[in-house]
């Protein structure tokens, strides 16, 4: 790789990443996030040629369930049919293009458009049958009739689509983000569950700072500083923050930070608020992960927690709480959030009753944190309209550390490697 | 426990309406005027305050539903002292809000105390942009030492989610 990498982009002429290893400075021009023509990029390049995050097996636990979903600005059905077979189609009628399914969830042989009533089964196959002579003879034998299909692949219960009949497997394009998958999956002895719906809500800026900030180790002092006074309270002591951390490039713009929490966690790490009883529970747990996955991985599960960010809008927090989230842009200073917890399944009610009260204390809408980060991601969008006066947002903290020094969480290596893969793909070299 | 204590303990007696319009008003200026420390003292310290994701139904349950807030007293008093706190980034500089309560009804009775229902609409402005929440919020209400006390104040989003308004950082 040459040291220092400047690119240009087909919409103008002035770089949109510059990334100098040899000084150790690394910024991303403010025109990404306002361009109307980059977002159309966006579009084509990365969310219609990348794997998308679907739903969780979970959702979907017996034959013929389905749920209705928009991934990637495409109004989707996620199903599973009569031998519980798993699908994806496009939720649009190969008629006239109505929403073939309108509700969010629910079970069904067969999908039925309100329009002009064609049916399908729920393999997709068109199950319509009209008076001879309506259309001809041969109607359908090239599938035109039935429900399009769409890429659809699996890692553990981790569903996602993608666009791009030519795109690689979704197992080499998640490469080392699999291991995050795996420690969550590890959690609970029979695995894992979403549960109690999903948190949706916008934010008015663009897409991408969400990502930046959803493992951004640098801000949460400062711009949390209300949650950690409560939590210094919940908790019954200081709320320090972790003095050893880590970051993971998983490859292929995927990456994480990894460290130990000052909260607790359902699996398995006790606080002095959850009570004595719980204690014990918590070291029941703690035993029980030990036996199954071993001292080395039970630490990571249960002693320490994980932001992810999966390229290139899959953001897996297991922290206080296990959340997926995923975000799209409605314009480029606009995007919709859609936030799921993930649980352990069989876990008992106490401990699901903490493990979304953690989740809400901190995250989503009403919580003590996330609001504050809509706030600075918002601040930031109106700052971006003087991009022509002030161009650059500056990514390069801990960029310059000694060769063989490890990233820290407060570092923004893990944002590098977001930006360097959103270049190499919008056609950067 | 609340089912065993219902065979031994008396029902609250309802009051008129007006006295639940009247305690509603009083709480909606506290919470226009920014008095927060004051709505808090409307609570006892068993209560919660509670609001479902858009659109759950009446009978949703913070142990198995993912909530926007689900506040026992010990969080509520944080939530309070946080909104006052210039270090609460999304409420400082603070909105401008103005809340408005209709439809009161009293739709029961029982030991815990008096059920009362109405409708809302909020509206909340900050950084140019006014937000609306509309929706209902059941109470439960008991009168101690002869004032009215919240035992219990669940928030309801007439809504399929938050795209619009994108946060809840303030009491509805
Ligand atoms: S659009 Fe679906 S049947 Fe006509
Ligand atoms: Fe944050």
């Amino acid at each position: 790789m040459p040291d220092t990498m400047v690119t240009q982009n087909k919409t103008g002429d002035s770089p949109m990443v510059v990334d100098d290893r040899q000084n150790g400075l690394f910024k991303v021009h403010r025109k990404t996030f306002l361009d109307d023509e980059i977002l159309h990029m966006e579009r084509e390049k990365i969310f219609n040629r990348c794997w998308l995050f679907l739903g969780h097996a979970s959702e979907l636990p017996n034959p013929n369930d389905f749920l209705t979903r928009n991934v990637g600005g495409k109004e989707l059905i996620f199903n599973r049919d009569r031998k519980g077979e798993f699908h994806a189609f496009l939720n649009t009628c190969p008629h006239r293009g109505a929403m073939v399914e309108r509700q969010e969830s629910g079970n069904s042989i067969a999908f039925k458009c309100f329009y002009h009533g064609w049916a399908f089964n729920n393999n997709g196959n068109y199950a319509t049958r009209h008076q001879k002579g309506t259309y001809p003879e041969n109607f359908n034998h090239d599938g035109c009739a039935n429900l399009v299909s769409v890429k659809l692949e699996q890692y553990r219960d981790f569903f996602f689509v993608n666009y791009d009949d030519g795109a690689n497997s979704l197992d080499s394009y998640l490469g080392d983000s699999k291991m995050i998958l795996d420690l969550i999956d590890q959690h609970g002895p029979n695995g894992m569950e979403v549960v109690g719906g999903a948190q949706k809500y916008s934010i008015r800026s663009n897409w991408k700072l969400l990502m930046e900030n959803s493992y951004d180790g640098y801000h949460a002092l400062d711009t949390h500083e209300t949650y950690f006074k409560y939590l210094t309270d919940a908790i019954g002591g200081p709320a320090e923050m972790p003095k050893i951390t880590n970051v993971m490039d998983l490859g292929n713009g995927h990456a994480s930070i990894e460290g130990d929490a000052p909260w607790g966690r359902p699996v398995a790490k006790w606080i002095p608020a959850w009570g004595d009883k719980a204690k014990t529970e918590v070291e029941e747990i703690k035993r029980e992960v030990v036996s199954r996955v071993g001292a080395e991985q039970a630490n990571r599960i249960c002693q320490l927690g994980r932001n992810t960010g999966i390229f290139p809008n899959l953001v897996i927090n297991d922290i206080m709480a296990i959340t997926i989230r995923t975000f799209y842009p409605v314009e480029a200073g606009e995007m919709n959030v859609t936030a799921w917890a993930l649980g352990v399944k069989g876990e008992t009610r106490e401990f699901r009753k903490r493990r979304l009260d953690n989740f809400l204390e901190f995250l989503g809408p009403g919580g003590f944190a996330t609001p504050d980060d809509v706030e600075a991601l918002e601040s930031a969008y109106r700052g971006y309209a003087a991009y022509k006066l002030a161009p650059w947002n500056d990514i390069s903290r801990g960029m310059s550390r000694a060769e063989g020094e490890p990233f820290k969480a407060d570092d923004e290596e893990q944002m590098r490697c977001f930006w360097r893969e959103w270049n190499r793909r919008m056609g950067g070299e | 426990m609340a089912e065993q204590n219902k065979a031994t303990n008396a029902a609250e007696q309802p009051l008129a309406r007006s006295a639940y319009e009247d305690f509603f008003f009083e709480e909606t200026a506290m919470l226009d005027e920014w008095r927060l420390d004051d709505w808090l003292a409307l609570f006892t310290e068993e209560s919660v305050y509670e609001v479902p994701r858009a659109g759950a139904p009446d009978n949703a349950d913070s142990a198995e539903d993912l909530f926007y807030i689900s506040d026992n007293y010990f969080r509520l008093g944080h939530r309070v002292k946080r909104m006052l706190d210039k270090a609460a980034h999304a409420e400082w500089p603070r909105s401008v809000q103005s809340h408005l309560i209709s439809n009161v009804r009293i739709t029961g009775s029982d030991e815990q105390g008096v059920h009362v229902t109405c409708r809302f609409i909020t509206k909340r402005a900050k950084n140019d942009v006014t937000d609306t929440y509309a929706g209902h919020h059941n109470y439960i209400l008991k009168t101690i030492d002869g004032k009215l006390k919240i035992m219990s104040k669940r928030t309801f989003l007439a809504s399929d989610s938050l795209r619009d308004q994108g946060k809840v950082t303030i009491i509805l």
